[in-house]
């Protein structure tokens, strides 16, 4: 017994090696997700992108109607991808609210007339201030907001043409 | 010699894919006035993760996000705020995950808690150890 008891700190090592071994061959999870799911949209009033549209601010999504808030930059690349599938959600009737974060107006403007204008108005924040207020870490991010204003979903990442169904869905669900 | 050229081209070209354009935030890498209230802040960076660069804190990175955020940290303790309602702030909105200081909770108790077992655990071993010692040495003499 007293013999085995020697064994203890070697099998100790092994499971401990073994979990790190094992972790090394999962994919790893980059992705931070928000903690204000079912927390109420932040105050903020942010002005207008470019020339030609609307600014946005919080009181846009208190109407009652659940709407898409979408975090992007014409600088991003992932955004351009991201493109069509806004186009897609606009098309089947979601209102879609963009954010451009740290962008410039020409830049904007060109991004626009480049992969078409699938928002109803588009806020600026050129501190990045509404990332941190919506728990936000990387560019693109889209979020479903209920007709009271209250987060209801984050989707992080580029919004795939499998994904446009579940937000339309979720959409639905937030009314 | 045509190598040095294409060096000094890429010296004064610009990235083709610019990681976001506009200046930095006001206060990303300006010093607060107060020199106390900048050392508080500067500690509260060292122990703050950057979101885009995880292995990062926002006072060693340079992505514009990490700026944006020392920002925030800058701005908030001005207004008067104290550094840990700065990371609790932040916490809220990220999760535990923000904060390199880990602050005890239902999941991190045992952070603490193992340590503090580990030593009472020791020093009992040592007891028993050395009152049995103590007796035999009694016995022999």
């Amino acid at each position: 017994m007293n013999r085995l008891a020697y064994l203890i700190p070697l099998g100790l090592f092994a499971f401990i090696a073994g979990l790190g071994g094992y972790m090394l061959t999962q994919a790893k999870n980059d992705t931070i997700p928000s903690q204000m799911i079912a927390k109420p949209l932040p105050e903020f009033d942010l002005p207008a992108a470019t020339e030609g549209v609307e600014g946005v601010k919080q009181a846009d999504f208190l109407d009652g109607e659940p709407k898409l808030l979408n975090l992007w930059a014409s600088w991003c690349a992932p955004c351009i991808a991201e493109a069509p599938q806004l186009e897609a959600l606009k098309e089947a009737g979601a209102p879609i609210y963009g954010i451009a974060m740290r962008d410039a107006p020409e830049d904007v403007a060109a991004f626009l007339a480049n992969h078409g204008n699938p928002y109803r108005a588009i806020g600026h924040d050129d501190i990045s201030a509404i990332q941190f207020e919506l728990g936000s870490s990387g560019l693109p991010e889209t979020f479903v907001i209920d007709g009271k204003g209250v987060i209801r979903y984050q989707h992080i990442g580029v919004i795939r043409e499998e994904h446009v169904p579940n937000l339309l869905e979720l959409l639905e669900q937030a009314k | 010699m045509r190598i040095w050229l294409l060096a000094a081209l890429a010296l004064i070209s610009t990235p083709l894919t610019a990681q976001s354009s506009g200046p930095p935030a006001p206060y990303a890498n300006v010093q607060l006035e107060d020199p106390a209230l900048e050392a508080e802040a500067t500690a509260l960076m060292h122990t703050l993760r950057c979101l885009t660069c995880q292995s990062q804190s926002i006072a060693d990175s340079d992505a514009p996000i990490a700026g944006d955020m020392r920002h925030q940290v800058r701005v908030r303790l001005k207004d008067g705020q104290s550094p840990e309602q700065v990371r609790s702030w932040l916490v809220e909105r990220y999760g535990d995950y923000v904060s390199y200081t880990p602050q005890v909770g239902s999941a991190t108790w045992p952070l603490f808690a193992v340590p503090a077992v580990v030593i009472v655990l020791v020093l009992f071993a040592l007891w028993r150890r050395l009152k049995g010692r103590k007796l035999r040495q009694e016995a022999q003499s």
